[in-house]
């Protein structure tokens, strides 16, 4: 298209007169190459004048590009006169009016001490941040009383719903988990008590890691990974529709109506959770200890029965509940404080999963101490 | 608009036919959009209004039709002539569709850093002074969609929608769910963008008083095409009981009193 041939400028001056003559289609597209051109013009005359008449295009960038010059020879102290095709002459008065005074910054400024100015806002935020789950921790707990107490309050059909979603739908995951743990156990074991002739321990050895510690342990973890960022995105995305604003407009409280059905789903399904990793732990323990060292199921079963206390199973699963409530109420105060977009949900879901797995190895290691205290 | 007898149609579907599964929403659908024009789409509910948009826009196949758009037939035409001509218009959804991880400002430049070789400097000049076409306060630059209400998000829209100085824009139910001052302020802004930069808008509404307002001409969708055309004092002369009923219906003659006293 001829129509669209590449803009040209020519300064001609005579008798005190200068003339910036703009040719060609002055268009956004082309404005890299006259940018410098235009920039440079500088005619040392007192008057200038700007044809635009010869332009065969015009826009708002050329129109941007025109004013801008326009601008700077008035600076100059030069008096400028503009001519040109009427609708040309209205579109860069238009984008006149329009130009902002001054350009924003995109770029945050950066002083030479903002990390010191950083790592106190983290630390502020932090704190904050610690304060609000305490206290939505708290209002866990008041619904949670409060639906103990009156049991009509529960909400069934959520509650059961939840169950499903969070329990049910994970035995498979969970007891493959367990059964490849108890199996992994087995055959390390196995390798190593066998230097000191003393395979048969490797009983006690699957037996105490897998109650005690490992089978609910590592239900936590994927319940956080798999419950845990469900809830968040859930209720986060309940969050960015204004539902949970609704919901607080009709008189519902949203800690009641969604945090209290999904985590005592959780306090109910993960102990179940546990129990099944343990039992497929043992399982894959026992099996292993059969093909690698001839340790027969019978056999076993025997020892298992003999040499570890009920206690080891018990230890286990009273840490069970406080996982429970520690993923279960990190992933919904996560979904809380979701603002505006979905990119926030995105976010939120990652720190929920992060926080969730963290917070439950670190209690997971507060209960070690304490047990080690008691002597059990 | 004067009634020039060679006009210019930009715009040229012909014959086109949408179907989902059994539900047939277009059937052999014409219509022509001039040249700096303003036109307004309207229909009830369900006549497939924003389907005809995004079908022109490629954001929906048709099921057979032609669709010319600047000369170009967009629905045959190799990939490279296609995104040449994508980069002639501009679209503002009806939220807005605004990338949320984006400052307004960055989301205005988008299209610029993807089809314009322009310095970083430049882009964001050009950037602000859209923004402030569109009469948003220089302040929403560096603000996020979500911290930015539904009016100064469709404004928003509209700035990127001009990004590349488009010839045509194209405007989905652009005064839905804004306040009468707001939605009015908005039909005199799209009024003065398409007078000063030129533009031809497609526009799909509800909006009576927009199209009093704004619309050069009104196009109404029923029966699976385009039923009628024209400059909406010809509408109530339509012999049609949707047309009639929209066109005459107390709403209507309020927008015309209003739409009368404001020119």
């Amino acid at each position: 298209m001829s129509v669209l041939a590449a803009p040209n400028l020519r300064v001609e001056a005579s008798d005190g007169r200068a003339t910036v003559r703009l040719s060609g289609a002055l268009l956004t597209e082309f404005l890299a190459d006259m940018e410098a051109p235009l920039a440079q013009a500088a005619p040392p005359e007192k008057l200038v004048d700007i044809d635009l008449s010869p332009l065969t295009a015009f826009d708002t960038g050329g129109a941007w590009l025109v004013s801008q010059l326009r601008r700077r020879l008035q600076a100059q102290g030069a008096e400028v006169q503009i001519t040109g095709a009427a609708d040309h002459l209205a579109l860069l008065e238009t984008v006149a009016t329009a130009t902002p005074e001054e350009t924003p910054h995109e770029l945050p400024e950066h002083g030479r001490w903002e990390w010191v100015a950083n790592i106190g806002r983290k630390l502020v935020s932090g704190w904050g941040d610690a304060l609000s789950l305490v206290s939505f921790l708290g209002q866990t707990l008041a619904g949670l009383a409060d639906v103990i107490v009156r049991p009509h309050k529960v909400r069934w059909a959520s509650l059961f719903t939840h169950m499903q979603d969070v329990g049910f739908n994970a035995v498979p995951i969970v007891a493959l988990m367990g059964f490849l743990i108890g199996v992994v156990l087995g055959f390390q074991g196995a390798s190593q008590l066998q230097q000191f002739g003393a395979e048969v321990f490797v009983v006690e050895l699957i037996g105490i890691s897998v109650l005690r510690e490992l089978g609910i342990l590592l239900t936590a973890i994927i319940v956080a990974g798999r419950s845990g960022s469900a809830f968040t995105a859930s209720v986060g995305s309940m969050k960015v529709q204004q539902e949970i604003d609704a919901m607080q407009t009709l008189g519902l409280d949203p800690v009641r109506v969604l945090v209290v059905p999904r985590v005592l789903a959780l306090l109910i399904m993960l102990p179940l959770l546990g129990f099944v990793a343990n039992l497929f732990g043992l399982f894959g323990g026992a099996l292993m200890s059969w093909v690698s060292l001839d340790v027969n199921p019978g056999m076993f079963l025997t020892r298992l029965h003999d040499n570890i206390a009920v206690k080891h199973l018990l230890v286990g699963m009273v840490k069970a509940p406080f996982f429970a409530l520690v993923i279960g109420v990190v992933a919904c105060w996560q979904a809380f404080q979701v603002k505006g977009s979905s990119t926030s949900v995105g976010q939120r879901t990652t720190s929920s999963v992060v926080q969730g797995i963290f917070l439950v190895i670190a209690l997971d290691a507060l209960f070690s101490i304490f047990f080690a205290q008691l002597g059990v | 608009m004067t009634d020039t007898p060679e006009r210019d149609a930009i715009i040229k579907v012909r014959g086109l036919r949408n179907q989902f599964g059994p539900q047939v929403v277009h059937d052999n659908l014409d219509l022509d959009v001039w040249r700096g024009e303003v036109l307004g789409i309207v229909g009830g509910s369900g006549t497939g209004k924003s389907v005809l948009l995004r079908t022109i826009v490629g954001l929906n196949k048709p099921a057979a039709g032609t669709i010319e758009v600047l000369g170009t037939n967009v629905l045959t035409a190799p990939e490279e002539e296609r995104r040449r001509v994508e980069t002639r218009w501009g679209v503002a959804f009806q939220d807005g569709a605004l990338f949320s991880s984006l400052t307004v400002l960055q989301n205005v430049m988008a299209p610029m850093r993807e089809h314009l070789k322009l310095s970083s400097n430049l882009m964001t000049d050009l950037g602000a002074l859209k923004i402030s076409l569109v009469g948003l306060p220089q302040l929403a630059c560096d603000k996020l969609p979500s911290e930015l209400s539904g009016g100064m998000r469709k404004r928003a829209a509209l700035a990127r929608a001009l990004a590349l100085d488009p010839q045509i824009v194209f405007l989905d139910e652009p005064t839905a769910g804004l306040d009468p001052v707001g939605a009015a302020a908005y039909d005199d802004l799209i009024g003065e963008l398409q007078r000063s930069l030129g533009i031809t808008v497609f526009m799909v509404t509800h909006d009576l008083d927009s199209l009093y307002a704004i619309c050069d001409r009104i196009a109404v969708l029923a029966e699976k095409r385009v039923l009628v055309e024209g400059p909406i004092e010809t509408m109530t002369d339509v012999d049609h009981p949707w047309v009639q009923e929209y066109f005459t219906g107390p709403r209507a003659r309020a927008a015309q009193v209003k739409g009368i006293g404001g020119t």
